[in-house]
């Protein structure tokens, strides 16, 4: 199971598979009345609007990391393509310096870096957008496992009530018991590093606050007379829980889908930079940051790779968090 | 009142039994006790030396039930372990050795200078803030003090600390940069920089929860009521708002107040405090499962009790509750 969450083309598939259904799901929510006037006021919405283009940015250039075609050297990423010219040095060189980054008879670089060298020599901007796919694999995969789990326990919960809800409430706030980065570190440490396990990791902890979200909704819906007009129609539960009450929780969902992925950029970083998070090789801007540990107390400074990592990671979650308030209040104009 | 207590904690024990099925799922059914104690005492390590390590530890028991002839039925891993931390017996530390329960005794108080601190500073800091934005609610200044917020949340805790750490004491030469002496005066000095780097990794955050919270107050009627009589905008926010407001605050954060013990895992380890968060970061690095296991465990007991706390200061405030 966790082998098979590690082969990077089966992460990739469920990613892309993911942002597919995705906008599927978006495509066919247009016709929702509700979906309808929040998609309208979202177009007024400037910093919403400029913070999807981001977002977009991001999945363009993960993208560009996740799909690979054949090449003379076996299967490479476009992005491996796109950067196969930029030379490798033989350690760190500042940023668009001519020469590696020693005091004693420093050597001529092979070629310019718009961000410098890392220690082994990569180019930083390219790892930097290399690392993108890595955020984005966390954020989506963790993403695949926790918000079908928590939005169909969540509205059985709430429809069924009772006996169901009891189990469910009780799982919940067990798992809400033990300190999230408890949690995690302890499931990693069993796992082992890797992308696969940090989602799963990340999922067990993830789908409680959703749960909870999308249950008090469903009790709250399952008030409504729409309901009772549907089960006095002879309705079967499926039917009421698929064509009534998912679509009518499924903005909630997508509201937490987005903020919750900004939160998952960042623990990718966090238990990155614990090392319980990826695993060494993978280019990761936690990984980056970690590094700077050393990188700042040597002389002169290596600032580079810390910046560029911050920064991609930064203004990242910053524009998910960002649109997912402008979608909040959207859906929501009176409380946003 | 002493009834809704008592009832409060009988509905914690089933979570608490919960919370050791799920640590020892993970600790022995999911990673069997060979792999274990492999990746303890190393690749290298002997079967004897992995078959001893076992022993000594009591993990080679079967799981579950000991159906073996001559043996308890309950002599078994599970049963033991659960027995183990129902007392507090936490066993000792898979790397050092050393007694559980003593590292987490010497860990307490370093962390605890930290994070008291901090909290106290981070919490007045913060409602300041917040009311203050609630008080030009609004215009220009808010809005632009939402962004600041959500721009703080958006960088992780480890960048303000390393950042923080190479201006202040690197560049500057204004803070030690590394290491903790406990002896009066003089550990003040050690103290600063985590604690303010603390207070500003968790500030953007807070201020806009906190501004929800006051803003929530703001369209009740008792303030339209009071507003009506007269009173002055500052006078308003000071006495009603802040007052009203406080409440919904003080019962989301007394069920923080026990994570304060637990330390933060990145700040200690990177200012080299022999806090509990650093026992926990050492542990991950040397595969020390034993000292996980039981801060999970730990930990979740002080959510727990944290729980209930909040849940008597919310009786203790509404009759409502414990009545129904």
């Amino acid at each position: 199971m966790t082998r098979f969450f590690e082969t990077p083309w089966v992460q990739n598939c469920i990613v892309i598979g993911g942002f597919l259904l995705l906008a599927l799901l978006i495509w066919s929510g247009s016709r929702n009345e509700r979906w309808k006037r929040a998609g309208a006021r979202l177009r007024r919405d400037r910093v919403g609007m400029i913070a999807l283009a981001v977002i977009g940015l991001y999945l363009f250039v993960g993208a560009l990391e996740m799909i690979q075609v054949p090449s003379s050297t076996g299967k490479r990423s476009i992005l491996d393509l796109l950067t196969h010219k930029i030379p490798l040095e033989e350690s760190y060189s500042a940023p668009l310096a001519k020469t590696t980054l020693v005091q004693v008879n420093p050597k001529p670089l092979n070629g310019s870096h718009l961000l410098g060298t890392d220690a082994l020599g990569n180019d930083t901007f390219v790892q930097v957008l290399k690392a993108c796919r890595t955020a984005l694999i966390i954020g989506g995969l963790t993403s695949a496992i926790y918000i079908p789990l928590g939005t169909l326990l969540g509205i059985l919960a709430g429809y069924y009530r009772r006996r169901v809800d009891d189990a469910v409430q009780y799982v919940y706030t067990t798992v809400a018991a033990i300190p999230e980065i408890l949690l995690l570190v302890a499931i990693l440490m069993v796992l082992g590093k890797g992308l696969g396990s940090m989602a799963i990791a990340l999922g067990v902890t993830g789908w409680v606050g959703l749960c909870r979200l999308i249950r008090g909704e469903t009790l709250r819906q399952a008030e409504r007379p729409y309901v009772t007009a549907a089960r006095a129609l002879g309705q079967s539960d499926w039917k009421i829980i698929t064509r009534h009450l998912l679509p009518n929780v499924m903005h909630l969902v997508f509201i937490k889908f987005v903020l919750g992925f900004s939160g998952l950029v960042l623990a990718e970083a966090i238990l990155s930079y614990l090392g319980v998070g990826s695993p060494v090789g993978t280019p990761s801007w936690g990984a980056m940051i970690d590094g700077a540990r050393s990188e700042l107390s040597r002389e002169p400074v290596v600032w580079w790779n810390i910046g560029g990592a911050t920064f991609a990671l930064f203004f990242l979650v910053l524009s998910l968090n960002l649109f997912g308030d402008s979608l909040r209040r959207a859906f929501d104009p009176k409380r946003g | 009142m002493l009834s809704y207590i008592i009832r409060r904690l009988l509905y914690a024990i089933p979570i608490v039994i919960g919370v050791m099925v799920i640590t020892f799922f993970l600790f022995f059914v999911v990673q069997s006790t060979d792999t274990m104690a492999k990746r303890v005492l190393g690749p290298k390590a002997t079967s004897q030396a992995v078959q001893d390590w076992k022993v000594n530890r009591g993990y080679d028991k079967p799981l579950f039930f000991n159906i073996a002839k001559g043996e308890k039925l309950f002599d078994s891993l599970f049963f033991n372990q659960v027995g183990q931390l129902a007392t507090f017996d936490l066993g000792k530390s898979d790397v050092t050795g050393r007694s559980v329960a003593t590292l987490f005794r010497e860990g307490a108080v370093p962390s605890l200078l930290i994070t008291v601190p901090a909290f106290f500073v981070g919490f007045a800091v913060s409602v300041a803030l917040a009311l203050y934005l609630v008080f030009v609610r609004n215009s220009l200044l808010d809005l632009w003090g939402i962004l600041v917020c959500v721009a703080l949340m958006s960088i992780p805790v480890m960048v303000y600390v390393i950042v923080g750490q190479y201006l202040m004491a690197v560049s500057f030469k204004y803070f030690p940069a590394f290491g903790f002496q406990q002896e009066g005066l003089s550990t003040v000095r050690f103290l600063m920089l985590p604690v303010a780097l603390m207070v500003v990794s968790g500030l953007g955050a807070e201020v806009r929860i906190y501004r929800a919270i006051f803003l929530e107050e703001i369209d009740q009627d008792y303030i339209r009521t009071a507003r009506a009589k007269g009173l002055s905008n500052t006078r308003l926010l000071l006495t009603h708002v802040l007052k009203n407001g406080l409440i919904n605050i003080i019962t989301l954060v007394v069920a923080s107040l026990p994570f304060l013990i637990m330390g933060s895992l990145v700040l200690e380890n990177f200012f080299g405090i022999p806090g509990l968060g650093n026992l926990l970061f050492t542990a991950i690095q040397t595969a020390d499962f034993a000292v996980v296991r039981s801060s999970v465990f730990l930990g979740a007991l002080m959510y727990l009790g944290g729980f209930i706390l909040t849940d008597i200061c919310y009786a203790l405030v509404d009759p409502r509750i414990r009545l129904s």
